[in-house]
C-alpha cells in the first residue's frame, strides 16, 4: 500500500510540475500578479509529494519488500539497516528519484526564500524549475519507475559490494546537492534572458545559489574521491575516470561562475559570459547526470545501463541544453555591456582565471567524449559497422590539465591584491616580495632535505607554498600589523567582510591540497610483499609484520583478514587488518584496504593472493602528506560556507525596515 | 606568444613532475609504462593498478621486452600490434587524434583572440555621461535623502 502511494504521490508531483511550467511564466507574460503567485503553491506540493514518494520507496528498501523489483534487484534483508536505506539510491531509479527530490527542494527554496526577488523574475524562475521537474518526473514515470511491483520472491539479489559503505550515503547525495543545485542559477539565466534584464542584482542573487551548489559538489567530489582512495584497494585519489571527469567539469565551469559572478555583482562587468557560464555549467551537471547513465560511456559508476532510456536521455539534453544555448543566442546582443577595466585589475585576473578554467574544462570534455565519438565515427565509415576503439587516460589528462592549472596557481595570489578597475602590477608584486621568498626558500630546503623523487618535485612544493601563504597576504596586508601594531592590526582584522576571509580560505584550500598532491605523487613508495606469519617487511621506518590469517566475516559476506602489526623502532604503534570479501550473493570478491595514518601520510596496506603455505602476498604504500589532499578541499568547503554566511547574501531574509529618523521626517 | 611558450614549458614540468626520469633506475621505468597501459578488460584502470588475470600477463609481458632491452616505444608498438590502440592510455599523436591534442591550445588561442578583441574595440572613449533612465534613478536616489 505504501508503494502505491508513494507512485500516486509521484503522479500528482507531475501533474503540479505541469501546472508550475505553465501558470507562472503566463502570468509573468500578462502581468497577472495573481497567476505569477501560482508558482509559490505549487513549487512547495510538488516538494512534498516527491518527498512523500522518496520516504515511501525508503520504506520499500528498510523492511525489504521484496516484491517491489527496484528493491529485489537492489536489497538483500541480510544487509546491516543503514546500507538498506543507502541502498535506495544505489541505482539507477532510485538515485533519479532523489536526484528530482533535490530539484524540486531547490525550487521550493526559491519559493520560500526568494519572497524579496522581484515578481515577475521569481515567477519565470519558477517557470523554468516547473519545466526540468515535468521533464525529469516523466523520465521517471516512463522509463525508471522504482515502483513497479511483481510477485514477491524470497530473497533479493544484494546493492554491489562495492556500494555497501557509508561513502554511499553522503557520496551521492551531495554531489546531488551540487548538481542539482546549479539548476537554480541555470534558472535565473533563463528568466533573465527571457525577461531581456540582466543587471548587478541579478548576480547579487544569483551569487549565493552558486556558492551552495559549487560547495557540494565540491565536498561530493572529495568525497568520492577519498571513498574511492580507501574502497577501490589500491590507493589512487583520482583517476580521471569518465564519471569523475563528469563530475569536475561542472565544478570547473562552476568554479568560473563563482568568479564572473563576483564581477558582474561588483563592477556590471561580464554579464553575457556570467549568463552562459550559469547555462554551461548546468547543461555540464546534466551530462554528468546522464552521460553515464545512457550507457556510452565505460566506467565503474555505470550501473543499470538501458538503451531504450538513451535515447529520452539525449532528447531531454537537447532541449534544455540546446534550448538554453539557442534563447542566449538570441538574446545575448540586446544585453547592456557593463563596466570597463584594464587588462592589469582584479577584472582582469579573474578574467584570466575564466578563460584557464573554462579552457581546463573543455580540455576534460573533449578528452573524455574523444573515444566515443570517435568509435561512433569510424563505426559509421566503416564497411562492417565495426567502431576504432582508442583509450585517453590519465597520462593524457596529466599533460594536458595539469599546465593550465599551473598559470593559473601562480596567479592565484595576485588576484585579490589587485585593485578593481586598474591595478598595480609592481606594488602587488612588492607586496608578495615575502611569500616569493618563503617559497624560493621551500624549494631550496625540499631539495636540500629530501631524497629521491622527480627532480622538479620540489618545484611543486615552493609552489604550494606560493599559494599557502600568498592566499594570506591580502589578509595580512589588510590588517597592517607593521604600521599599526598588534592589537589594531588584530581588530582590523576581525573587522574585514567576511569575503575576504573566505577568499582567502578557499584559495588557502587549494594550496593545501596541492601540497598533498605533489607530496604523494612524487615521494609515494610502493612494497610488495610475500610474507608467512611472523616475518615482516621494512617500509620507510616502519615495519610491518603479519601474525597469521583470521576470519573477518559479515552479515552478508565471508572474510580473511591479515593480522598485522606496524612497528616502529622495534616497538608496535599499531595494528592493521586488511582484508577480503566474497559477497555470495552477488557471487563477487573485494579488497578491503587497512589505512593506518601517521600524521598526515598514511601507510596503506592491502592483501593479495593467499597462498598454501600460509603466507600472504600484500602490497603496501606509504603515501606521504595524502590526507592534505582531502583537508585542503574541507578548508575549501568551510570557506564557502562562512561566504554564504555573509548577511549581504542572504537574499531570503526580508529588507530590513529602515528606521525612520529626524532626516526622513524633514524629507516628508 | 607567451601562452603557446608558457604551455611547452608547463608541460614539460608537468610531465617530469609526473613521470620520474628514465635515467633513475629500471623499476622507476617499468612501473611507468605501467602506468601508460590499460588494463583491457577492466573498467578504467592501468596494469600498474589492477590485480586482474590480464593486467598481471601484460606487465610479465613489459618486463620480458624490457628484460629483452626493447625501448619504449617498440614495446608500446608490440602491444599495440596486438590489442590494438586501445591499449594506449595516452593516445598516440597521430591524424586522427589531431582534434584531441589540439584542443586545449586552440580554446586558449580563440578565447585570448576574444579577449584581444574585446580589449582593443573597448578602449575608445567612455561614454559616461548618464542616460534618460540613469538621471531619473539618480534624481529619485537623491530624493529620499534630504
Amino acid at each position: 500500500m505504501t508503494v502505491e502511494l508513494g507512485h500516486m504521490a509521484l503522479i500528482l508531483a507531475f501533474a503540479l510540475a505541469i501546472a508550475q511550467s505553465i501558470l507562472p511564466v503566463l502570468g509573468a507574460a500578462r502581468g497577472d500578479s495573481r497567476l505569477m503567485a501560482t508558482g509559490d503553491v505549487s513549487s512547495v506540493g510538488i516538494c512534498l509529494f516527491i518527498g512523500i514518494s522518496f520516504a515511501a520507496l525508503v520504506w520499500a528498501y528498510a523492511t525489504s519488500d521484496f516484491s517491489v523489483v527496484n528493491v529485489w534487484q537492489n536489497s538483500h534483508s541480510l544487509k546491516p539497516m543503514l546500507f538498506k536505506i543507502t541502498g535506495t539510491w544505489g541505482n539507477h531509479e532510485g538515485s533519479m528519484l532523489l536526484w528530482v527530490l533535490i530539484l524540486a527542494v531547490f525550487a521550493a527554496a526559491v519559493s520560500v526564500f526568494g519572497k524579496s526577488l522581484p515578481e515577475k523574475l521569481r515567477a519565470n524562475v519558477q517557470g523554468v524549475q516547473g519545466w526540468m521537474l515535468a521533464t525529469f518526473l516523466l523520465f521517471i514515470l516512463l522509463t525508471s519507475n522504482p515502483f513497479l511491483r511483481q510477485v514477491a520472491p524470497m530473497e533479493g539479489q544484494d546493492l554491489n559490494p562495492i556500494l555497501q559503505d557509508i561513502g554511499l550515503a553522503i557520496h551521492p547525495p551531495m554531489l546531488y546537492l551540487g548538481y542539482v543545485g546549479f539548476s537554480i542559477t541555470f534558472a535565473f539565466a533563463i528568466a533573465a534572458l527571457m525577461e531581456g534584464r540582466l543587471d548587478a542584482a541579478w548576480a547579487r542573487w544569483v551569487r549565493p545559489w552558486a556558492l551552495a551548489a559549487w560547495l557540494f559538489l565540491t565536498a561530493g567530489i572529495s568525497m568520492g574521491s577519498y571513498w574511492a582512495y580507501y574502497e577501490l584497494g589500491w590507493g589512487g585519489w583520482w583517476f580521471w575516470d569518465p564519471v569523475e571527469n563528469a563530475s569536475l567539469l561542472p565544478w570547473l565551469s562552476g568554479t568560473a561562475l563563482l568568479h564572473s559572478a563576483l564581477v558582474m555583482e561588483k563592477r556590471d562587468a561580464l554579464k553575457i559570459w556570467t549568463v552562459l557560464l550559469a547555462i554551461l555549467t548546468f547543461s555540464l551537471s546534466l551530462l554528468g547526470t546522464f552521460l553515464v547513465r545512457s550507457g556510452v560511456l565505460t566506467s565503474v559508476h555505470t550501473f543499470a545501463t538501458d538503451p531504450s532510456r538513451g535515447l529520452f536521455i539525449l532528447a531531454i539534453l537537447a532541449l534544455f541544453v540546446g534550448g538554453a544555448l539557442f534563447l542566449f543566442v538570441l538574446r545575448a546582443n540586446s544585453l547592456q555591456a557593463g563596466g570597463l577595466f584594464a587588462p592589469v585589475s582584479r577584472e582582469g585576473a579573474l578574467v584570466l582565471n575564466n578563460i584557464l578554467l573554462s579552457t581546463a574544462a573543455a580540455t576534460v570534455l573533449v578528452g573524455t567524449l574523444y573515444p566515443v565519438l570517435y568509435e561512433a565515427v569510424t563505426s559509421a565509415l566503416s564497411p562492417t559497422g565495426e567502431g576504432a576503439k582508442i583509450s585517453v587516460g590519465p597520462p593524457f589528462f596529466n599533460l594536458t590539465f595539469g599546465p593550465l592549472m599551473i598559470p593559473l596557481l601562480l596567479a592565484m595570489p595576485l588576484g585579490p591584491l589587485l585593485a578593481w578597475k586598474r591595478g598595480d602590477l609592481l606594488g602587488v608584486a612588492q607586496r608578495l616580495m615575502f611569500v616569493l621568498g618563503a617559497a624560493i626558500l621551500a624549494i631550496i630546503l625540499a631539495y636540500g632535505f629530501i631524497e629521491g623523487g622527480p627532480i622538479l618535485a620540489p618545484l611543486g612544493i615552493g609552489l604550494a607554498v606560493w599559494l599557502i601563504l600568498g592566499s594570506l597576504a591580502e589578509l595580512w596586508a589588510r590588517a597592517n600589523f607593521a604600521k599599526t601594531g598588534l592589537s589594531v592590526g588584530l581588530r582590523r582584522l576581525a573587522g574585514l567582510p567576511k569575503t575576504a576571509w573566505s577568499t582567502a580560505g578557499a584559495h588557502l584550500g587549494v594550496g593545501v591540497m596541492l601540497l598533498g598532491i605533489v607530496m604523494v605523487t612524487a615521494y609515494e613508495t610502493e612494497t610488495v610483499a610475500t610474507l608467512k606469519p611472523g616475518e615482516s617487511v621494512k617500509i620507510n621506518s616502519y615495519e610491518v609484520r603479519f601474525d597469521g590469517l583470521v576470519p573477518a566475516n559479515g552479515s552478508n559476506f565471508t572474510g580473511q583478514g591479515a593480522n598485522l602489526a606496524i612497528l616502529r623502532n622495534g616497538v608496535e604503534v599499531d595494528r592493521a587488518l586488511p582484508s577480503k570479501r566474497f559477497y555470495p550473493a552477488r557471487q563477487m570478491p573485494t579488497t578491503e584496504a587497512a589505512i593506518n595514518a601517521f600524521g598526515p601520510s598514511h601507510l596503506y596496506i592491502s592483501v593479495g593472493d593467499v597462498l598454501q603455505d600460509g603466507s600472504v602476498a600484500l602490497r603496501i604504500w606509504w603515501k606521504p602528506w595524502v590526507t592534505l589532499i582531502w583537508f585542503g578541499t574541507i578548508i575549501m568547503v568551510l570557506a564557502g560556507f562562512y561566504s554564504l554566511s555573509d548577511r549581504r547574501l542572504r537574499i531570503g531574509l526580508p529588507q530590513q525596515a529602515r528606521k525612520p529618523t529626524k532626516a526622513d521626517a524633514h524629507a516628508v | 606568444m607567451w601562452p603557446a611558450s608558457w604551455i611547452g614549458l608547463a608541460a614539460l614540468v608537468l610531465a617530469l613532475l609526473v613521470q620520474p626520469p628514465t635515467a633513475l633506475a629500471d623499476d622507476a621505468r617499468t612501473k611507468a609504462l605501467f602506468h601508460e597501459l590499460r588494463c583491457v578488460v577492466c573498467q578504467n584502470q592501468s596494469i600498474a593498478e589492477s590485480d586482474a588475470d590480464v593486467a598481471k600477463d601484460l606487465r610479465e609481458i613489459v618486463r620480458e621486452q624490457i628484460g629483452a632491452g626493447k625501448t619504449d616505444s617498440q614495446i608500446k608498438t608490440f602491444l599495440v600490434d596486438r590489442y590494438g590502440e586501445f591499449i594506449l592510455l595516452k593516445p598516440v599523436l597521430s591524424w586522427h587524434t589531431a582534434l584531441l591534442w589540439l584542443a586545449p591550445g586552440l580554446f586558449l588561442i580563440f578565447a585570448f583572440l576574444l579577449l584581444i578583441r574585446r580589449f582593443s574595440s573597448r578602449s575608445v572613449a567612455v561614454d559616461d555621461r548618464l542616460n534618460a533612465q540613469e538621471e531619473q534613478e539618480l534624481k529619485s536616489l537623491l530624493k529620499e535623502k534630504p
